[in-house]
């Protein structure tokens, strides 16, 4: 009699009567997988078509026209197909390839726009050649004066802003305790919201109005610097909190005090980080021309002292050459945003070696 | 070279939570001593405050006394730098510095504290750690590769390597072999016979078959409940402790009739 029942398999979870529960299918319909492709390529047209028909001028409304169909057809369409849960899904797809091209697009476009316009008088005679003698109004001239007040400026500021700014970031995360870190974590967090003409105005006002020093690259330089060293900060910052603990303590089971911990273990470990960090901070403050109209004065010779005298820089050359009005000077302007472009890009580059190359190594 | 601990009323905060209470005990030379007990008992704090890395941690400290060879090491003048210089450490998770080769890692002690040796000392030193911790024969040809790139097990026996390159009198393990295989656990429990014979070892651990394999006396912490401070419950040879222990907690943890 046991053994029967043993042998018997076992159903007790549906007693009879009750209707047992549906047979779900692990089946769905799915959209084919050329369905995105096709619903963005025929929401192009109907844009494109909306468009023209309504004589609409600038093609980015075409492009937004086209963008808003494509995310409704998608939703549409895999709603009727796949359900409400899988439409959900490539909603936020579609959202998410939509948002990316609206980014890409202004990028690409204002890439292209520069590279188009700027190569046209961008050559060795542009690249080492100031703009001595020449009458804005003529072709000709270059940039070269502007160039070195660039790399003299924004490399002043470079030598004031990282030790501060890698040293402030040091103290916060590995010594800061209580309100005086509170305090500086707050100030760097109010300076990274300074307007650059703002500290422009500081410095010119401390050390060419009080101090009575004249213009010069180096007035410049501080206020970049200003504007620099809390992006400094912020990104050392979390940098060194990336560090794991656990090798700080691994450092200080050995013996090792704590200050040669931090600079043999702990910079070493982020040192990629940090160096990309920096490079981000000087490409943000290559750009700034406010602080330079204030306190460089800007200038049309070479002037390699960067410690006296009016200087130029690429920022604020292209918005001098640009305001001069003409056919020529608005060629120079583009060669020179095509220029500095050019820098922040190497400097990016350099960057991204740098992390590469000091990266806590893994392979075998 | 090794060295006795005495620990004479040891009571250890952070900030104003108390971890451990008045723990008593005396850690013989040149023998394992394995600390076992529940999680949050204070087994890895009391094991902190024999190197004083107790204190890096925020807010914590430390009352009572620890005695290495009748030196106090809370005592007033005593440097903790040189405190962890004379008693090492071994973590639960390897943590070999990832900038470094494993060359560079087994003479990071030497090299940070900034020893200046000559090139030939300094591979003799690497071997000798290597061999130390038996990883000599896995990594002699490839010293120059970083650390990070051995196996879980190698790593923990690289830090072994480096923890014993600066030759200290004890050797602090905490839960060594809890993030590794059973394998590599017994090339580490093997590792800590040979090394009884040079170091006075501790180790704490959750594995009690473990303690019983690897340690000459064994000590038992236990906690009243949450929130409340870990107390050293007994400490004996493990032989009594895993057979005939005296305290009846001791026997239920043991024998898993424990809460």
């Amino acid at each position: 009699m046991s053994e029967a029942m043993m042998d018997q398999p076992v159903i007790t979870d549906t007693p009879s009567g009750s209707a047992p529960l549906p047979r779900t299918s692990l089946h769905r319909p799915r959209l084919p997988r050329w369905a995105p492709y096709a619903l963005a390529a025929g929401s192009a047209a109907a844009g494109s078509a909306v468009g023209l028909a309504a004589g609409l001028g600038s093609h980015v409304q075409w492009g937004l026209i086209a963008a808003l169909l494509y995310v409704l057809s998608t939703l549409g369409v895999a709603t009727r197909v796949e359900g409400l849960r899988q439409a959900k899904d490539r909603l936020a797809t579609t959202l998410v390839w939509v948002c990316f091209l609206v980014a890409v697009v202004p990028l690409v476009s204002l890439v292209w726009e520069t590279v188009s316009r700027g190569v046209k008088v961008l050559d060795g005679t542009f690249l080492s050649h100031s703009m001595a003698g020449v009458l804005t109004i003529q072709p000709g001239g270059g940039v070269y004066h502007a160039i070195i007040g660039t790399l003299e400026q924004v490399g002043i500021a470079t030598a004031i802003a990282a030790p501060v700014g890698l040293l402030t970031a040091v103290y916060l995360v590995e010594y800061g305790r209580g309100r005086l870190a509170r305090a500086v974590t707050f100030f760097v967090d109010v300076m990274t919201g300074i307007p650059s003409i703002v500290a422009g105005l500081f410095v010119l006002s401390f050390w060419i109005l009080m101090l009575d020093f004249g213009y010069s690259g180096l007035a410049g330089s501080m206020a970049l610097a200003i504007l620099m060293m809390p992006v400094v900060v912020r990104s050392t910052e979390e940098m060194l909190k990336l560090v794991p603990n656990e090798l700080r303590e691994a450092s200080l089971a050995l013996g090792v005090p704590k200050w040669r911990t931090i600079l043999k273990v702990v910079l070493p470990t982020a040192i990629g980080g940090i160096a990309t960090g920096v490079m981000l901070a000087v490409a943000r403050i290559a750009g700034e021309s406010a602080p330079i109209v204030l306190l460089v004065f800007g200038s049309q010779v070479i002037n390699n002292n960067p410690f006296e005298g009016a200087q130029s820089s690429l920022p604020y050359y292209i918005y001098e050459q640009w305001a001069a009005g003409n056919e020529a000077s608005y060629d120079r302007a583009w060669a020179a945003a095509l220029v500095l472009i050019a820098f922040v890009m190497i400097l990016n580059l350099v960057a991204r070696g740098i992390a590469r190359w000091k990266a806590p190594k893994t392979s075998r | 070279m090794a060295k006795r601990i005495d620990v004479s009323g040891l009571t250890a905060y952070y900030g104003s939570h108390k971890a451990i209470e008045d723990i008593s005990m005396t850690v013989e030379p040149r023998s394992v001593t394995a600390f076992i007990g529940p999680s949050g008992c204070g087994k890895s704090t009391f094991l902190r405050t024999l190197n004083r890395m107790h204190e890096v941690t925020p807010g914590g400290r430390v009352e009572g006394k620890v005695l290495l060879d009748d030196e106090n090491l809370y005592g007033a003048g005593v440097d903790p730098v040189s405190v962890r210089r004379t008693v090492g450490m071994v973590f639960q998770r390897p943590n070999p510095f990832p900038t470094m080769s494993i060359y560079e890692n087994v003479v990071a002690g030497v090299r940070l504290n900034g020893g200046r040796l000559r090139k030939a000392d300094l591979d003799a030193l690497v071997e000798r750690s290597l061999q130390g911790a038996n990883l000599w024969k896995e990594v002699k040809d490839r010293l120059d590769k970083p650390g990070a790139g051995l196996s879980g097990g190698q790593q923990q026996r690289l830090c072994i390597a480096r923890a014993i390159a600066v030759e200290p009198q004890v050797l602090l393990m905490d839960e060594p072999c809890s993030a590794l295989d059973p394998i590599s656990t017994l090339a580490i429990e093997d590792l800590i016979g040979e090394l009884k014979e040079r170091f006075t070892i501790v180790i704490v651990t959750h594995n009690m078959q473990q303690a019983a394999r690897v340690s000459d006396r064994t000590a038992f912490f236990n906690l009243a409940g949450v929130g409340q401070p870990g107390k050293l419950v007994e400490i004996d040879d493990t032989q009594r402790i895993f057979s005939n222990p005296s305290v009846q907690a001791t026997e239920d943890y043991i024998s898993g009739r424990f809460g």
